[in-house]
């Protein structure tokens, strides 16, 4: 049986996409997660897997081509097509729609009304994308109006979205839709950073941990363990995500900024973390992100530390519930025992939604990361 | 090696770690910190880089002899002239 591949959603923003190139050809024989193609979207070019196994039977679109989500790249051969990697996430996300479309776009084009004809794909895409058939001029059979009809009218309406467009459009979107509620704990980072000078004076350059990763480490942890800080907030409420994919917001140089996902960061060591991260790093600022790493965070981690502000306030991604901020990691009189000694000290905050959570469970859950970064060892 | 050639290699490195910047815009004697936003995720995969091309350790603490590019070059050339110093006294 023939399974399409669709024009992914990498992100809860994207309309559509251009296929920059393929790195597969028909014939070839590809597994689940391997990169089969490259797509353009307003985050920058993104390496897009297949979610299936299979064999390439037929290419649909040329590089060049700019699709809607949910339109078919290309025919598998295969036995079942999996949902795209957001299937976790609420239904306002176009993964449904995509799913849908997957459905359609098999159907023959038929008549809509006499001398009028479109692709039921089509007439799906018009409609999400608010753009009227009847002033097209269809390229399908019999002058059928065709996705990419629809696709090319879209393009031609709107620019595609620049990421300082995709970034205000969701900060707008929280701070009209979530009531963000905001907490701050000041935490001892001495045995943290005794533990990373330890590790980092023995490890070949290759192995050394910068305290990123255990942060990553430790909100993961604190994420699975206390309820309403992990997941998606949707039509239909909150809902808890399973596994934790934590976010890590990282600036680009031109001022752009992206915060791919380390994907099951609860289940994975701090130095495991590290090599994730830093190799994430590396190929977000190069331009090789990936598709499942786009969508699918369920809370978020941003760091301002090297910028050297005390404090981060951030503002919620949706539609996760909950973003950490840390702060500068600075050296500060520290009272223990009544004794005032120096100590490397970090500002971490929490900003949550109060739909889901609230301050106490908040606080617990800020205490939680605190303790964690007390034995590093363990992260 | 032939020291004469260490600055294009280690340019070269840097802008494997940064490919978006723009070589031509570089100044050689200014931290790439201060022109390019970078910060110390960027340092650390420079210094792995510098570690896997030339074979030298790069403790923590000597990141801080790899923020510009005329930095970097010194910093290997002393590094690869005391391994061999080292090498021919052994």
């Amino acid at each position: 049986m023939a399974v399409e591949f669709l024009m992914p959603s990498l992100g809860p923003d994207m309309a559509s996409g251009t296929l920059v190139e393929w790195r597969v050809n028909p014939g070839d024989v590809v597994k689940r997660g391997n990169v089969i193609a490259l797509v353009e979207t307003s985050k920058g070019v993104i390496d897009v897997e297949v979610f299936t196994d299979g064999t390439v039977l037929k290419l649909l679109v040329e590089p060049g081509t700019t699709v809607p989500v949910g339109a078919p790249l290309a025919e598998l051969s295969g036995t079942a097509t999996e949902a795209p990697p957001r299937s976790e996430g609420p239904a306002a996300t176009p993964a449904p729609a995509a799913a849908a479309l997957h459905a359609e776009t098999r159907e023959a084009a038929h008549p809509v009304r006499p001398g009028f004809k479109a692709s039921p794909a089509a007439k799906a895409k018009a409609l999400a994308l608010g753009i009227a058939l009847e002033g097209l001029t269809g390229s399908g059979p019999d002058g059928a109006i065709t996705l990419d009809d629809v696709a090319r009218q879209a393009a031609s309406v709107t620019a595609p979205p620049t990421l300082r467009d995709v970034v205000a459009r969701a900060m707008s979107r929280s701070k009209r839709e979530i009531p963000h509620y905001y907490l701050s704990l000041t935490c001892d980072f001495t045995a943290s950073q005794a533990w990373l000078e330890q590790h980092n004076a023995h490890a070949s350059v290759v192995d050394r941990i910068l305290p990123a990763a255990l942060f990553v480490a430790a909100v993961a942890k604190a994420a699975r363990a206390l309820p309403g800080f992990n997941g998606y907030y949707g039509d239909h409420g909150f809902a808890q995500a399973e596994a934790v994919h934590v976010g890590m917001a990282i600036a680009l140089r031109g001022g752009r900024l992206v915060a791919p996902a380390l994907l099951d960061a609860d289940r994975k060591t701090a130095p495991t973390l590290m090599a994730e991260l830093r190799d994430l790093t590396a190929r977000v600022r190069s331009g090789h992100m990936r598709g499942s790493e786009m969508s699918q965070a369920t809370i978020t981690v941003t760091s301002l530390g090297e910028e050297g502000v005390d404090v981060v306030l951030p503002v919620i991604h949706p539609p996760q519930v909950a973003i950490v901020g840390v702060g500068s990691l600075v050296v500060r009189p520290w009272i223990v025992g009544g004794v005032v000694s120096a100590a490397p000290v970090v500002t971490l905050s929490l900003a949550a939604d109060h739909r889901v959570s609230d301050g106490r469970t908040g606080a617990r859950f800020l205490a939680s990361i605190r303790d964690a970064l007390q034995t590093p060892e363990a992260l | 090696m032939n020291t004469t050639d260490l600055e294009p290699k280690v340019l070269k490195l840097f802008l494997e770690v940064a490919p978006d910047v723009d070589a031509a815009q570089l100044d050689r004697a200014a931290p790439f910190r201060d022109q390019f936003d970078f910060d110390s995720m960027d340092t650390l995969n420079f210094a792995i880089a510098l570690n896997r091309e030339f074979a030298i350790e790069i403790p923590e603490t000597d990141y801080r002899h790899l923020a510009s590019l005329k930095q970097a070059v010194n910093y290997v050339r002393n590094a690869i002239s005391g391994a061999a110093a080292h090498n021919q006294s052994s």
